[in-house]
């Protein structure tokens, strides 16, 4: 009977070895939760710059393609607020899921700098860094309508590249994002409406489907 | 009912030494620190260790520098693959004894 079971801990034990030398498998549900969270804030805040550019309400049948009627200068203006914006949900959704992250990791007494996180780290940052450049490039020559499935659709190839490297139900968060992209790239309009959802509500059902199938357990098991 | 103990390598009868061969199955290489850092184990004992591993050609080590320091990686070799895969199949036959 014991060497049943002194079996079935070895097999464990090897499967653990191998998840924990190869992923990064760390990475907290609430970091998608909090991002999310600052998804939707910043797709608010944008939407009432949106609202204060065109001088009334947008977004009506959640259709953002309509032209300002302000001066050019106050464009210029309501245009790098809106960038404003961009940045600091970008940097708010970053540090706030690198928070619960470096919490989880803490608590199971995994580095939080080991090679699966720098294999992760590269693999995620290079689509998104590309990504960025891409959508840089948009904005300069005008392609206002291609920076949400732009987004939208790079955040998705970075995600189903993580997946390799991290908790492989990242992979379904991707594809979403991706479904979105696409679904974007012929709804223009709908630019805004499309980020949140995939920004916003992806994330926080992903983190919360993450919390509970892997996290809620061990905070039982602890108490 | 044939013996399944005869099947279990006694090499891998040791925590380190099952942790090094599960690391290696999954990495295509991976250097010293890193194993250390994944067993919680001292320099001198994971050494120890991956010596036995080597003597018996299931793993191959690879000496090479970063800059001035000494870089050494570690991979697993065919003959390791395949005597981890029979260890494996050994437990998992043990446990399908009990049914």
């Amino acid at each position: 009977m014991t060497s049943q079971h002194q079996s079935l801990d070895t097999l464990q034990d090897i499967k653990r070895m191998m998840e924990r030398s190869s992923r990064f498998i760390s990475l907290s549900g609430w970091s998608g939760v909090s991002a999310g969270c600052c998804a939707l804030i910043g797709a608010w805040l944008a939407h009432e710059k949106l609202q204060q550019m065109f001088g009334g309400p947008v977004g009506r049948d959640w259709n953002y393609a309509v032209r300002g009627h302000q001066s050019i200068p106050d464009q210029i203006a309501s245009f790098y607020d809106l960038i404003l914006i961009g940045i600091c949900t970008f940097v708010a959704a970053l540090i706030s899921s690198f928070f619960f992250t470096w919490l989880r990791s803490r608590k199971q007494k995994t580095p939080l700098w080991d090679r699966t996180v720098q294999r992760l780290m590269w693999n995620t940052a290079l689509p998104l860094g590309i990504g960025g450049l891409v959508i840089l490039r948009c904005l300069q020559l005008g392609y206002f309508e291609m920076v949400a499935p732009g987004c939208l659709i790079f955040y998705g190839l970075a995600l189903v590249n993580a997946s390799k490297y991290t908790l492989g139900e990242i992979r379904y968060m991707g594809y979403g994002q991706l479904i979105l992209g696409v679904i974007n790239l012929w709804n223009v309009g709908s630019g805004l409406l499309l980020w949140a959802i995939g920004f916003g509500v992806l994330h926080i059902v992903y983190g919360l489907v993450m919390w509970w199938k892997y996290e809620r357990i061990s905070q039982q098991s602890n108490s | 009912m044939k013996n399944p103990i005869e099947h279990l390598n006694k090499i891998f009868d040791n925590r380190v030494r099952l942790g090094v061969m599960s690391t290696l199955m999954v990495n295509e290489e991976i250097n010293f620190n890193d194993l250390k850092q994944l067993m919680d184990v001292t320099d001198g004992n994971l050494a120890s260790h991956l010596a036995t591993l080597e003597e018996h050609g299931y793993i191959k080590v690879h000496k090479g520098f970063i800059g001035r320091k000494t870089n050494t990686t570690y991979s697993i070799t065919k003959a390791g693959e395949k005597s981890f895969k029979e260890h494996i199949e050994a437990l998992e036959n043990m446990i399908r004894g009990i049914r």
